[in-house]
């Protein structure tokens, strides 16, 4: 049966016999009494549109069938670390962007893209439009190490760096230094085991990935042989998981350079861990102690490449070549561990080290950033003081993602954060808490304020332009996608 | 089929009463969606699913065959597996699924709660559940894959496993898939920095 004749016999069985779509409609307008439908529904406007806004949004549409939300971006592309923080050897984990997809093609969703939310619009101006605010603009900013000579050329933050070989328009013109043998990265979190990889990974196969044209070029010139990643504590209380230690074991053309005696504390102490830990302390230790086999021997005598974790070392000092144009090395406090566990800390011994390198990656920490300041911040925590996703002393305001609760964890842990916030806000929808009988206008005044002020933002079929030319350009060269660098480029695509 | 397709409808109803999945069967372009789509199975077996479904058809390797052909043709009673999925808010929710099925994509096509954020890649732990005791045995070891991404699912319990991983066998019948209560507190009281 054609598929058009399929449609006719749908539409008259649907329309002489269904009346309840109808019948809302009219009663829509009859309780507004205004023409369009949705004037009277809740309308919620979330501030950035990475895996904590878009899945605040999914809950939000799910849970209340009245609700309206528009999603605005400060960037002409959506999806934040998930396009410009996750690894571009880590494709799988950009699947959540099919999820995310559907939501900003759902009726009641908008998506608007070059808005600058605190520059181009005020919090203020959004809170008069919108029944409610929800933050969810992550951690652009970084915490610094603190140290004299952290701003020498040649010391990057893994937040740059990362971005870098990701597209971010504002890590465009990093171009690190990569003619040195070693590399240190102070961190041992995911972000460095991902700075470590990519550092060391075989060309061939960075260049299938999304990884943008001038880091592949960079990389494919780099002398960097030696990764060494260091952190403050013990094998025991590292912050990255599994799944990355394993790449790094398993990285060709490389093998594992460990110092033992940092693991001498350690095998006594496993059979008390937790599953996910003990099984990541089991394979470090295999890494670093057991003797290999003869196959797994031989791949490492030709590995051209090293990488090792440095236990109990903190940065205190980035040492400069004579003639101050570059660094040659960092100077390490030696630190021994108090307590144990999770909470063990590290204290100084007194005595330093000093390991000569040509780049320096400080991997420990995002920071979140103030928006506006009629908007409470927690200048130490470095979030917004909140309550279950409330923002404490601000009605109508929630948070959600790394603004809520610190810049760590994984896209699962994002998510169960950003239901948790929706849920509150649909709570308080509910109860009455917050107001949504009266009608806001939501997008049609913040749209004529943005025209106003010369702002055009982009819409979801215009990221879908660029979406397209991005894979198209990719396919040339077997990659998933060629990113476009610049902001200027992007909007030339999305309105052309 | 017909007690499959009662139990499928009475479900569906009440999660479109509580208004937790829109009502598509109100909807002309439903029907035609289906009668499109089993007209394209038949041709299409194995390829990609390109209609997007509410329910979500994801694209992903494991279990496409058999999330297409779906339990909607549960003709054999052998093939027929019993399943019951416990909600976030403890709700049974029993399901006729069939042999092949899997886990994930058949709480999708129900409208139960379970994300699968990397689409079944062992990317993510978005679909851990906890499986009923005298079912989790039968199961085939995890493997090394899995209990790496198990070990960053928040409340991690014996009876843990990726929903994406479980395809149904008749040994299975009667499982029980407990969605994990993330609670209210965790994030905000005792938070653990976790990796990132």
């Amino acid at each position: 049966m054609g598929a058009h004749k399929l449609l006719f016999s749908e539409l008259k069985l649907w329309t002489s016999g269904r009346g309840g779509w109808i019948a809302r409609l009219h009663k829509g307008i009859g309780a507004c009494g205004k023409a369009s439908l949705s004037s009277c529904s809740p309308k919620v406007c979330i501030v950035g549109s990475g895996p904590a806004g878009f899945y605040t949004a999914q809950h939000l549409i799910k849970a209340r069938q009245d609700v309206e939300v528009d999603i605005y971006e400060r960037l002409p592309v959506p999806f934040g670390l998930v396009r410009f923080g996750v690894a571009p050897d880590h494709p799988e984990v950009k699947n959540v962007i099919n999820t995310f997809t559907q939501t900003a093609k759902h009726s009641r969703c908008s998506f608007y893209g070059n808005v600058n939310v605190g520059k181009n619009v005020s919090i203020t101006e959004l809170q008069q439009a919108y029944h409610a605010v929800v933050l969810s603009y992550g951690a652009e900013g970084n915490r610094s190490m603190g140290v004299p000579g952290e701003d020498l050329a040649g010391v990057y933050s893994a937040k740059d760096f990362v971005g870098w070989y990701n597209g971010l328009p504002s890590c465009r013109e990093l171009s690190p230094d990569l003619s040195c043998e070693t590399a240190v990265i102070l961190g041992q979190g995911n972000v460095a085991l991902d700075v470590a990889r990519i550092l060391l990974s075989p060309i061939d196969i960075l260049k299938k990935t999304d990884i943008t044209q001038p880091a592949l070029e960079a990389l494919a010139e780099s002398q960097v042989r030696r990764v060494l990643i260091v952190g403050r504590r013990g094998p025991i209380q590292i912050a990255c998981t599994i799944k990355e230690l394993r790449e790094m074991v398993n990285l060709p053309d490389t093998r594992p350079d460990m110092v033992a005696a940092d693991f001498d504390a350690v095998k006594e102490a496993l059979k008390d861990l937790p599953r996910p830990r003990k099984r990541l302390t089991e394979l470090m230790l295999k890494t670093a102690l057991e003797v290999p086999g003869e196959k797994e021997q031989e791949r490492r005598s030709k590995a051209s490449r090293t990488w090792g974790f440095r236990f109990f070392r903190s940065p205190v000092e980035v040492l400069a070549e004579p003639s101050h144009s570059r660094i040659a090395g960092i100077r390490l406090a030696i630190n021994k561990l108090e307590g144990s566990g999770e909470g063990a800390h590290a204290v100084l011994t007194g005595e330093v080290e000093d390991v000569s390198c040509g780049l320096v990656v400080s991997s420990i920490g995002y920071k979140s950033l103030p928006i506006d300041p009629s908007v409470p911040f927690d200048s130490r925590k470095a979030i917004i003081p909140n309550t279950m996703g409330r923002v404490k002393q601000a009605a109508g305001l929630y948070c959600s993602g790394w603004l809520k609760t610190g810049p760590t964890g994984v896209i699962a842990t994002t998510m169960n954060n950003s239901f948790d916030t929706a849920r509150s806000l649909v709570e308080d929808m509910d109860s009455g808490t917050l107001d949504v009988s009266a009608a806001k206008p939501g997008s049609q005044s913040i749209s004529a304020l943005l025209e106003k002020r010369g702002v055009k933002p982009v819409t979801f079929s215009d990221w879908e332009k660029i979406d397209n030319v991005e894979m198209k350009k990719g396919e040339s060269s077997g990659k998933p996608r060629e990113k476009l660098l610049t902001v200027e480029e992007m909007l030339h695509v999305a309105w052309t | 089929m017909a007690a499959s397709a009662a139990v499928r409808s009475s479900m569906g109803l009440t999660l479109r009463l509580s208004r937790v999945i829109p009502d598509c069967s109100t909807c002309p372009l439903f029907r035609l969606k289906c009668n499109a789509k089993n007209a394209a199975n038949l041709q299409r077996k194995g390829s990609f699913d390109s209609f997007r479904t509410i329910n979500r058809h994801l694209q992903t390797s494991i279990g496409l065959y058999h999330s297409e052909e779906g339990s909607s043709n549960a003709e054999d009673p052998e093939d027929v597996v019993n399943v019951v999925y416990i909600d976030r808010s403890g709700q049974r929710i029993p399901v006729k699924a069939k042999v092949g099925d899997n886990v994930l994509y058949l709480a999708h096509k129900h409208g139960i709660d379970l994300e699968g954020a990397c689409e079944a890649s062992l990317a993510c732990s978005t679909c851990h559940v906890y499986v009923s005791a005298a079912h989790f045995d039968k199961l085939p070891e995890p493997e090394e894959r899995e209990d790496d991404m198990l070990d960053m699912a928040p409340m991690l319990q014996e009876n843990s496993r990726l929903g994406c991983q479980i395809i149904l066998t008749p040994e299975l019948d009667g499982i029980e898939l407990t969605l994990p209560k993330v609670t209210r507190n965790f994030y905000v009281d005792g938070h653990v920095p976790k990796p990132h």
